[in-house]
């Protein structure tokens, strides 16, 4: 009988310390709680993007383009821009329904408005409404930076380019290692 | 009958000495090492300190260990566009050397998984092995996953020793010096998402990252368990995890839940979102979302 009482004794002292260890941990947070919220940027402020990504030495367009004739012809180009291969909605498209023939170093909306280089996502939203509303808000296109402060956002052109929009496959980085089977080396590839 | 008179076991000295050395133990285990959520700040900054000299002697480089807390006012969660992810595994390795994981035997916190369209979203069909020459496949789509940080962890609870537990900032953590490595966590897991370090971990010295938290990816010894933390060295300190930064597609999002301003909410309130093992009723923080 005394022996029970003993056991349950030396039974009680060995469970009552993890229980006592078990808290909830605000309520042992040591330090104490900080500013009320974290601090926050106007909306404008939160935001960065980058320069529109022109191949080398092409900008500004006017430096060639100024003096020549206007050609709205579709037409293969053979002198100048032959790495341009366009697979954007093509049938129905050719420079100049983006690119402004008045101003060669800005591009201009369906309406004929002009709009520049570092603003083209006006352009691009005027079909993709929908992926531009997402953008704006940060669902669309990846975002690096601050999650809560200043984030730097990517034009659309960063990305996609705006002649071939569709991305191209790549190759993946290598697989992981499978389990080893009984009795082999781990990481042997099956 | 026996008539013998009835001598104790236990007579009354023995007792007393059993009880008083119960009492005695459990005292002690008062005074013994502490969780990180139970040490006063003056022990932590000795204890940080004291790895830190222990990591940079070990890596030939200064190591920093930081101990910083949840922010008060934010609850991180996570968002994936599967319509997006293409399966590049840019992510797996960009958190193998943001947090430092073992590179042999090899320790990946982010898995992603090959599915058939025609399937769906089916754990029993998926191949978490692919290796085409170029990715996405055809008539295949990706899911990544990782620790889901759900609101009623299976994990947190089974654990023995409380090693591991949810911060006020809802990221599931693990203190690696009060692991004992009996890996219930990892069965009570239904997600995979919970790694064993089974041998010495090893990282090449100009490949680790010196940037660390307590909590995070500080290095770990043979023998515990680690798993996603959120970045909780990057997060903490406001910026995005690892694997959103390096996501080609942009398919990772991430942010407070808290924020009606923020992506996460956006993401919530106007895309079609699932979790993972919804009926397991585990309440993952990590969401899947068609934004197509």
């Amino acid at each position: 009988m005394r022996s029970a009482i003993a056991g349950i004794l030396i039974l009680a002292a060995w469970t009552a310390a993890p229980l006592g260890a078990g808290q909830s941990p605000a309520a042992r947070s040591p330090v104490p709680p900080q500013s009320a919220k974290p601090p926050k940027l106007p909306a404008e402020e939160r935001v960065e993007v980058p320069p529109p990504p022109f191949t080398d030495g092409i900008f500004p367009c006017s430096a060639c383009h100024a003096g020549m004739p206007v050609n709205r012809t579709r037409r293969e180009l053979t002198e100048m821009h032959t790495d341009i291969v366009l697979t954007h909605d093509a049938e129905h498209r050719w420079c100049l329904d983006c690119h402004d023939a008045a101003n060669r170093d800005q591009l201009h909306l369906a309406s004929g408005e002009p709009v520049s280089f570092e603003q083209s996502y006006v352009l691009c939203g005027q079909c993709h409404g929908e992926k531009l509303r997402d953008w704006r808000a940060g669902v669309h296109g990846r975002r690096t930076g601050d999650w809560n402060g200043h984030k730097r956002y990517l034009l659309c052109a960063n990305c996609h380019n705006p002649h071939q929009p569709r991305f191209k496959a790549i190759e993946p980085k290598p697989a992981p290692k499978r389990p080893a089977p009984p009795g082999k080396q781990p990481g042997g590839q099956m | 009958m026996d008539s013998k008179p009835r001598t104790p076991k236990v007579n009354r000295r023995q007792f007393a000495s059993c009880a008083a050395a119960a009492a005695a133990g459990w005292l002690l285990t008062g005074c013994g090492p502490r969780r990180l959520k139970e040490v006063s700040p003056a022990r932590l900054k000795e204890l940080l300190a004291g790895m830190e000299r222990q990591y940079s002697a070990k890596y030939g480089k200064p190591v920093t260990v930081a101990g910083t807390q949840a922010i008060p006012g934010v609850e991180f969660a996570y968002a994936l566009d599967l319509s997006r992810c293409i399966g590049c595994r840019r992510c797996v390795y960009a958190c193998v050397d943001e947090n430092n994981q073992s590179r042999d035997p090899q320790v990946h916190w982010i898995k992603v998984f090959s599915m058939e369209k025609s399937k769906g979203v089916d754990f029993t069909e998926a191949d978490p092995y692919y290796q085409p020459s170029e990715v996405p496949e055809e008539g295949h789509f990706y899911v990544p996953t990782a620790c889901q940080q759900c609101r009623n962890p299976p994990c947190t609870k089974v654990c023995p020793t409380g090693a591991t537990w949810t911060d006020p900032d809802g990221i599931v953590v693990i203190d690696y010096d009060w692991c004992i490595g009996c890996r219930y966590c990892m069965a009570a897991c239904p997600y995979g998402a919970r790694h064993f370090n089974w041998g010495e971990p090893t990282i090449p010295k100009d490949q680790v990252n010196p940037d660390t938290h307590y909590l995070g990816n500080r290095p770990r010894p043979k023998g515990v368990v680690e798993k996603c933390t959120f970045c909780i060295q990057r997060t903490r300190a406001g910026r995005y995890p690892a694997c959103v930064e390096v996501c080609p597609v942009g398919a990772r999002k991430f942010g407070n839940l808290l924020d009606p301003d923020s992506e996460i909410r956006y993401i919530i309130e106007h895309k079609r979102v699932l979790v993972l093992k919804q009926d397991l009723n585990t309440m993952p923080k990590f969401f899947y979302f068609y934004a197509t």
